[in-house]
């Protein structure tokens, strides 16, 4: 075990100091050390997407990112989508639309989601499937999720031309 | 606000948000590997790299010694189980069987089963220790397939398995112990006769592999052994109870020593209800006197929890030329995995459920396997059942030149039918979703286009029905606090606070729906079977009642009438002369009138009246690679009554897109050394948002006779259809039939080139 390092960085706009192993994942770090738990665990390698946050304007599984490879980033997680006591677009279209069941997946589509209508206010179904293709929800069979995000891209653009 | 489609109800067929909503899309919801307690040590767990082994020797100084690990356990830390057979609330269970797949006892009998566990200050030191765990083997020859395991000479698994034929006599104990765990037969009419009088005679044979439920959360378990001697689990399951009993009789403690606090769970589909983590978890809390969480990784939810079984199947059906069933006879192989309990029995039980069969014969088999032990998996056995006999009716209805859609409706089960198994049908809707299907707007268009192919196949499954209770406390202010014991994986708390809202004459926002924990709730059976809807509903109905009858004794008390003058309905009560009073103006008097109102309600039903579903997909195949893209999905199922339309939708979706995975892609690989080769998710592929189009939905309703409202439970049956209706429209788009799932790309592209 090498020695332990400071690591800084942002979350959710909070400047945050911590001592971390550099074997631990950014994942880890986030659940474990600062207990930001919104952030969930399904495969720890990269295949399910419950672990989506996003990092510098990227999306990313935290569990292939060392927490020490954040050094200096701005970290969002699910935790900073709703603006203080009002939930967002996609997390509203999400309850509105029945886009979850158990909801372990959703934190991370809907992180996800924010990345994707950053870059494509606008998506088709096309575009939301192939953007949501890295995140596997077990229980929805998507429909409902597809049909949220588009409902949130709309709302959203609507909020935006008023 | 009533629905258009249901005005006789004002709650029940509306679409509020779920209650709790708001958590689980800002990540506030807590589930079982979000648990962090004061002074938490971290598990890791030491698993066989062989399939089938003796154990001879497990050495843990060096484990032990290592710096930050606090404690190491074996199946020398668990009580001995001997001969014990224990009623767990989803079947009986041989405790030795039991206790052996926790930790195994001298003997591993699949890849990644659990042999030692530590428990240290980090998860990484924990895992460090395990690798200084020394184990020496005595390795055994592999049983990897169903058919040979069968084989007279074939390597047994357990010296304590002998087959037990169901309805007959035990077996003797001093006969030879062999893999062949249980034996059904079931009959009715006279099966030689009957195919006697068929015209046409279809007889395949069929092969499905190992398949997991996939649920995207690990299992997980914290575990707090208190000085006083009493447990507290924390873990994501499907039945809290169970898990209670199943904890306690492992460990040999009375089950109220026992509470197990559910947290949020993260799917199930049937494999949330055995218990792998507490009693382990357990022994490594009461030996460091601290709280300890273990987790599991993907990998051993793949090779050590229970995955469905893979199958071997001889289906064989007779129709008359114009289009009859007349006869129909199958004989299923289950892989049970190491130890019995294949869902062997629902499947002789489901293969000819969907028709009305005047003769029939159904032998099962559960064979025992180097394979995780398996266990239930959404509508567990009738996926396999329905996928041979619904490509058998379509080759059929092929031959004889007929509809498959009306060559169901005209065989359907309906009322007064009776199954091969024995009970007769209630009043069910397998008609209507055929129906439904053949109406459709998706039936109706034309398929246009080079190897594309359109399938329909149906499904059934009982539901069930077993224990529920709720309690219900009216609050001040006229809402009221609802408690269960059902944990809720979909929606469900909603479900049933909508129904205790209806019966109340309430709104759904009205109820506050909690799900409690062992101790402060009555016995609940597990989240599964489509019960929860069904049968905590009726308890949360019940619960209504209690408090209606309490609130009119309150009413007359104030009025100063006998209570046989006060009656409930629309929401309040009423008295003579024009009394009323609302229920929310009944609840500002609470204090005033003798405290508190609790109403508690409890069901126990047997059984519910049976749901049927019948799928309609389009595909196209590409002939080079055998790749196979869903293009269109229609899914009709009988709901009874839909209490949250938008539930039961999205049980239909996700239920049919399991099955398309099921269908396509999903398998078990193993190597001839009974090695697991695709244990993670991207080499055993789950459906992604990109394979699969939108799933359309037809609702049907015909109530269920059992319920107050008329509920059938929605969860399971939609995986049924998916690899039937998929091997049909394969066979449209290219011409060959499939009779082995899954239906992946080399073998579809094997049988194209055979052609
Ligand atoms: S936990 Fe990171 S992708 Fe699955
Ligand atoms: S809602 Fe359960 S995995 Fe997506």
């Amino acid at each position: 075990m090498s020695a332990k390092r400071v690591v800084t960085f942002t979350v959710n706009g909070d400047q945050v100091e911590i001592l971390c192993e550099p074997r631990q994942s950014l994942l880890e770090v986030l659940r474990d050390d600062l207990d930001l738990t919104g952030t969930k665990e399904g495969c720890s390698n990269g295949n399910c997407g419950a672990c989506t946050v996003i990092m510098d304007g990227r999306p990313v599984v935290s569990c292939l990112v060392l927490a020490v490879e954040a050094e200096g980033a701005e970290l969002r997680t699910i935790e900073g989508v709703a603006c203080g006591s009002t939930l967002d677009e996609v997390q509203a279209a999400f309850l509105e639309g029945a886009a979850l069941q158990c909801g372990i997946c959703t934190p991370g589509i809907i992180v996800q989601t924010e990345a994707l209508l950053e870059e494509n206010p606008n998506p088709t179904e096309d575009d939301v499937r192939f953007y949501l293709a890295g995140n596997l929800c077990r229980c929805t069979g998507y429909d409902k999720i597809v049909r949220a995000v588009q409902a949130a891209a709309e709302k959203r653009q609507v909020a935006a031309s008023n | 606000m009533a629905t258009a489609e249901n005005p006789k109800y004002k709650v029940i067929g509306t679409r509020p948000i779920r209650h709790d909503g708001a958590d689980k899309v800002t990540g506030r919801a807590r589930y079982g590997a979000d648990i962090q307690l004061s002074g938490m040590l971290y598990g890791a767990m030491l698993r066989s790299p062989h399939a089938h082994a003796n154990i001879k020797s497990i050495d843990t100084s060096k484990a032990e010694a290592l710096p930050g690990v606090r404690a190491v356990a074996t199946s020398a830390d668990l009580p001995e189980q001997g001969d014990r057979v224990v009623e767990l609330g989803e079947g009986a269970a041989n405790m030795r069987h039991l206790t052996a797949n926790v930790l195994a006892r001298g003997k591993v009998l699949y890849r990644g089963h659990s042999i030692a566990a530590v428990a240290a200050d980090n998860i990484h030191i924990a895992e460090e220790a395990i690798k200084l765990i020394e184990v020496e083997y005595e390795l055994l020859p592999p049983v990897m397939d169903v058919v040979g395991a069968m084989a007279e000479n074939a390597p047994v698994l357990n010296d304590d398995i002998r087959t037990e034929s169901v309805g007959s006599a035990p077996p003797a104990k001093d006969s030879k112990p062999t893999n062949v765990a249980k034996h059904f037969l079931f009959e009715k009419g006279d099966v030689a006769a009957g195919f006697a009088e068929a015209d046409i005679i279809v007889e395949r044979e069929f092969d499905t592999a190992m398949v997991h439920q996939g649920y995207i959360e690990p299992h997980n378990a914290t575990v707090l052994w208190n000085t006083d001697g009493k447990l507290t689990v924390w873990i994501s399951t499907q039945g809290s109870f169970t898990v209670r009993q199943q904890t306690a009789e492992l460990l040999k403690i009375p089950i109220s020593n026992v509470k197990v606090i559910p947290t949020e769970i993260g799917g199930g589909f049937g494999g949330k209800i055995s218990v792998y983590l507490p009693p382990v978890a357990a022994v490594l809390s009461k030996k460091t006197g601290r709280p300890v969480k273990l987790v599991m990784s993907r990998t051993n939810v793949f090779e050590a929890t229970g995955p469905t079984p893979g199958s071997h199947m001889k289906v064989k059906l007779g129709a008359t030329k114009d289009g009859k069933l007349v006869a129909g006879e199958a004989w299923i192989a289950f892989e049970a995995g190491a130890y019995t309990g294949s869902p062997i029995g629902p499947a002789c039980m489901c293969v000819f459920a969907c028709y009305d069969l005047p003769h029939g014969r159904v032998e099962g088999f559960d064979v025992c396997v180097n394979k995780p032990r398996t266990n239930a998996y959404r509508a567990p056995g009738s996926t396999h059942v329905a996928f041979a006999t619904e490509t058998l009716v379509n080759e059929i209805c092929e031959k004889i030149d007929v509809d498959p859609a009306e060559f169901r409706i005209n065989n359907a089960a309906k009322e007064g039918v009776r199954r091969v198994d024995g009970p007769v049908y209630a009043r069910v809707g397998m008609v209507e979703t055929v129906e439904a299907i053949k109406n459709s707007e998706h039936y109706k268009t034309a398929l246009e286009g080079k190897y594309r192919g359109r399938g329909i196949a149906s499904g059934f499954w009982f539901n069930c029905g077993l224990k529920s209770a709720a309690s219900a406390t009216v609050n001040p202010d006229g809402t009221v606090s609802l408690l269960e014991g059902s944990t809720d994986i979909g929606g469900s708390r909603t479900g049933i606070a909508m129904q205790l809202a209806e019966a109340l004459g309430i709104t759904a926002e009205e109820v506050i729906p909690a799900v409690g924990d062992t101790d402060s709730v009555g016995y609940c059976d597990v989240t599964g079977g489509s019960r929860v809807t069904f049968a905590t509903g009726i308890a949360a109905i019940e619960a209504a009642k209690d408090i209606q009858r309490q609130l009119v004794d309150r009413a007359a008390m104030i009025w100063e009438v006998d209570s046989s003058h006060v009656s409930y309905s629309d929401g309040g009560v009423h008295g003579p002369d024009g009394k009323q009073l609302s229920f929310k103006e009944m609840a500002a008097k609470l204090h005033g009138t003798g405290g508190a109102v609790i109403g508690r309600g409890t069901s126990s039903e047997a059984t519910q009246g049976g749901a049927f579903g019948t799928h309609c997909v389009d595909v196209e195949v590409d002939v080079d690679l055998g790749k196979v893209q869903i293009l269109r999905y229609t899914a009709a199922q009988d709901a009874g009554t839909a209490i949250h339309p938008s539930y039961v939708e999205g049980q239909m979706q996700g239920g049919a897109v399991q099955g398309i995975g099921w269908a396509l892609n999903e398998e078990y690989w193993y190597d001839e050394q009974g090695e697991m080769r695709n244990s993670t998710y991207l080499d055993y592929r789950i459906p992604t948002c990109y394979d699969v189009p939108m799933i359309d939905t037809i609702i049907v309703e015909v109530p269920d006779p059992q319920h107050p409202y008329g509920v059938r439970g929605v969860g399971e049956v939609p995986i049924c259809p998916p690899p039937a209706a998929i091997a049909n429209a394969i066979y449209d788009a290219v011409g060959v039939r499939m009779h082995d799932l899954p239906m992946s790309p080399p073998k579809l592209l094997a049988e194209i080139l055979k052609k």
